[in-house]
């Protein structure tokens, strides 16, 4: 499994860097937006709930652009059958996919996040930090397994442009939820507090429930 | 001992019937040559050897595993040479045929002997985008026998191959492979010459089914009419 999962996610990587279709394209929307915000609110700057809820939706639109896109090499150029050949467990891909997009996710809120704190963010952002990437680790946890899970089902579709955002969308509204709930308090400029811990719990037990979820269905995803 | 024993195999896509009713027995080390037009059914039948498509209905046994209850044991035995040649464009012939070694956990020296083999020194570390259709099937056959597969199934194997390319390939899916071969053709003359076993599909039912000696290139041309 180990070495399966390995053999993947070199591949994936590879891919990735000779195409640069999921990554900049991520990071360069979620920048974009932040611009648009920032001419759109009028405001030189934002703190609390409606940052929070800039970041977020803005990362989870982003995250959508890299899920989409996640499938598409290995449907277009057989790399399923490829895949299925191979007397190799089926969790394999499922694992690798999502440590792909938690790479993406990472590399995107590496972009994002300054960029945010440059053009939007009022309140400093350096002692939210660590509470901040805490918040981050676990929504992007969930974001990768849902985003696994419905690339998975949107790119045997003809329409699956369409298909992967219609599915991901409602299945990622919790992880908004806590994730903006949970960053409210820690981008305010007096801040005292940390993330309130029922959020992240709440993160938490999503990300476990759709990690069993999808371990269940990957196979039947990918079989005929 | 039977490489494949099918009876009544069929297999749908939805209302439309791909496969009825097909049965036939190989032995090991056989070959079978499929003919038919295109949307005889070919290409389905290759799927559900493989394993990628379930059968609908009948007795399907591919290397003594019953389908698709069995599939798991067939997977890895099986060397599959489609029309798509399942490597990733971005990735050079080195690296789809270490990814694909990777999994079927072959030897890294076996991807230095297929390369010198089917002459492709020298391009082995450019992007499969940059290489002719030729050499690209070229790196498919050294895909397919990578984890040297007990049953070959070959989807027009020559096509896009110019005639030294096609003796390159030879040793390695050819009679000479010593392996248990189904082969999808459309050239009469040059797949009965290769066949122990002539099957012949029309709109997924079996039209024709023989030993090669007992059949002739005009039968077969009558299939596609």
């Amino acid at each position: 499994m180990k070495r399966t999962v390995g053999a993947l996610l070199r591949k994936e990587l590879l891919v990735e860097l000779r195409t640069l279709e999921s990554v900049p394209g991520m990071s360069l929307f979620a920048v974009t937006t932040f611009v648009v915000f920032h001419f759109a609110l009028n405001k030189s700057s934002v703190e609390g709930d409606l940052a929070a809820g800039i970041l977020w939706v803005t990362l989870l639109f982003a995250a959508i652009l890299g899920a989409n896109r996640l499938f598409v090499a290995d449907a277009d150029q057989g790399g399923f059958d490829g895949f299925l050949l191979a007397p190799v467990d089926r969790s394999a891909m499922l694992a690798a996919k999502v440590i792909t997009m938690l790479a993406y996710l990472v590399v995107l809120e590496l972009v994002a996040v300054p960029a945010f704190a440059l053009l939007l963010l009022g309140a400093p952002l350096g002692p939210a930090l660590g509470n901040l990437v805490v918040t981050l680790a676990l929504a992007d946890i969930g974001i990768a397994v849902i985003g696994t899970l419905v690339g998975a089902m949107a790119v045997q579709t003809r329409a699956r442009d369409l298909l992967g955002p219609l599915l991901a969308l409602p299945l990622l509204v919790p992880i908004v939820i806590g994730g903006a709930r949970a960053t409210a308090p820690l981008l305010v400029a007096t801040h005292s507090s940390g993330p309130a811990a029922r959020w992240l719990l709440t993160l938490g037990l999503y990300d476990l429930v759709f990690g069993l979820i999808a371990y269940a269905l990957f196979d039947f995803l990918l079989e005929d | 001992m039977a490489a494949l024993q099918l009876e009544g195999l069929a297999r749908h896509y939805g209302e439309r019937e791909a496969l009825r009713d097909v049965s036939l027995t190989l032995e090991e080390g056989r070959t079978l040559v499929v003919f038919g037009p295109n949307g005889a059914g070919k290409t389905t039948l290759l799927r559900v050897l493989c394993t990628l498509l379930r059968p609908h209905a009948g007795r399907v046994e591919v290397l003594g595993a019953s389908l698709p209850d069995e599939a798991w044991r067939v997977r890895g035995r099986v060397g599959l040479l489609a029309h798509e040649p399942l490597l990733y464009r971005e990735l050079t012939a080195r690296e789809n045929l270490r990814y694909h070694a990777s999994l079927h956990g072959a030897r890294e020296e076996r991807i230095d002997e297929l390369l010198e083999l089917l002459a492709l020194r020298g391009r082995e570390d450019e992007p499969l985008r940059t290489l002719s259709r030729g050499m690209v099937q070229r790196v498919a056959v050294a895909r397919a026998v990578l984890h040297e597969p007990d049953l070959l199934l070959l989807d027009e194997p020559h096509s896009n191959l110019d005639p030294a390319a096609i003796e390159l390939v030879a040793p390695l899916i050819g009679a000479g492979s010593g392996r248990t071969r189904v082969i999808c053709s459309h050239d009469p003359a040059g797949g009965l010459a290769q066949a122990d076993l002539v099957l012949g599909l029309r709109a997924g039912r079996m039209a024709l089914l023989r030993g090669a000696r007992d059949v002739d290139v005009g039968e077969i041309t009558e299939l596609y009419r």
